[in-house]
């Protein structure tokens, strides 16, 4: 069982470069084949200042700043018992390659269900960039099965 | 692309559709190097077996990204105030996934006209993905 007394823990901010290949790659992973998200020419001609992260970019900066391993390690849980239940992003502004996002996590809940079987555990992610801009938020809900 | 005018849409509109044909294992490993989601419950079939699973399971997180890309395949990704994920089920190797959404709201707040889409991801055996998203439109 995961204690309750990780409620509230905030891990170290880390900040992290948006790479281009990175998100050449992860682009390709998804089948987006747009200019402006794979080919920083095209994202230069629509007048933006690099390639632009798709919708779902800020879900790889939460585990490149905290590896799914090491927070399952810091609950004192192994990855085989972990589902993901939800991941909610808010957007407050664009991020492009050459941002530098600073990522801070906190466990914000942990709510056991069917007595105990199953736990939720509630984190809430803020990225903010290199200009003090929140460009982002993200609600993860990690459900561990016991 | 053209954008859509909140003006023109009503509840119940649906919108574009995205339909991946098949979920290689290829497409996984892909996922897994370029997300950071290194969980071997994706990628590694002994791994998945020792866990109790016949096989490796997608990412959830591979589906809401095709969602993702759904919705900016139809608006400007400047448009987006939100996006919701939350996993119903397992999608497995060789699934197609569905993507689909529809208008379910048009409503005001803080001087933006905005839409609240509902949107899912399905496998031929099930619904994987719930989503909202809410999009603000001129």
């Amino acid at each position: 069982m995961i204690e309750k007394k990780h409620i509230g823990h905030e891990f170290r901010p880390v900040t992290l470069t948006v790479e281009v290949g990175r998100l050449k790659f992860l682009a390709k992973a998804l089948g987006i084949t747009e200019g402006i998200y794979v080919d920083p020419n095209a994202a230069k001609v629509a007048g933006l200042p690099g390639l632009l992260a798709p919708p779902t970019y800020p879900f790889v900066l939460e585990i490149e700043a905290l590896e799914l391993v090491d927070l399952v390690s810091f609950l004192g849980e192994t990855l085989g018992k972990l589902l993901h239940g939800e991941e909610n992003f808010t957007y407050f502004g664009p991020i492009y390659a050459g941002d530098e996002i600073t990522v801070s996590k906190k466990i914000t809940d942990i709510i056991d269900k069917k007595g105990g079987a199953l736990q939720f555990v509630i984190s809430k992610t803020e990225f903010t960039n290199q200009n003090d801009k929140k460009v982002a938020e993200t609600l993860t809900n990690y459900v561990f099965r016991h | 692309m053209k954008i859509p005018k909140f003006e023109s849409l009503k509840e119940g509109d649906e919108i574009p559709t995205l339909k991946i044909q098949s979920v290689s294992r290829h497409t996984l490993a892909l996922y897994c190097g370029a997300s950071g989601d290194h969980n071997p419950i994706h990628v590694d079939l002994d791994y998945a077996k020792s866990v109790g699973l016949e096989d490796v399971i997608a990412h959830g997180m591979l589906s809401a990204g095709y969602l993702g890309r759904m919705l900016t395949n139809w608006v400007p990704q400047s448009t987006i105030r939100s996006i919701k994920n939350r996993f119903t089920a397992m999608t497995h190797i060789g699934d197609s996934i569905t993507c689909t959404g529809k208008v379910t709201e048009k409503f005001e707040k803080e001087n933006e006209k905005l839409v609240r889409i509902e949107m899912q991801a399905h496998t031929p055996n099930s619904q994987t993905i719930i989503a909202e998203a809410v999009i603000a439109l001129e």
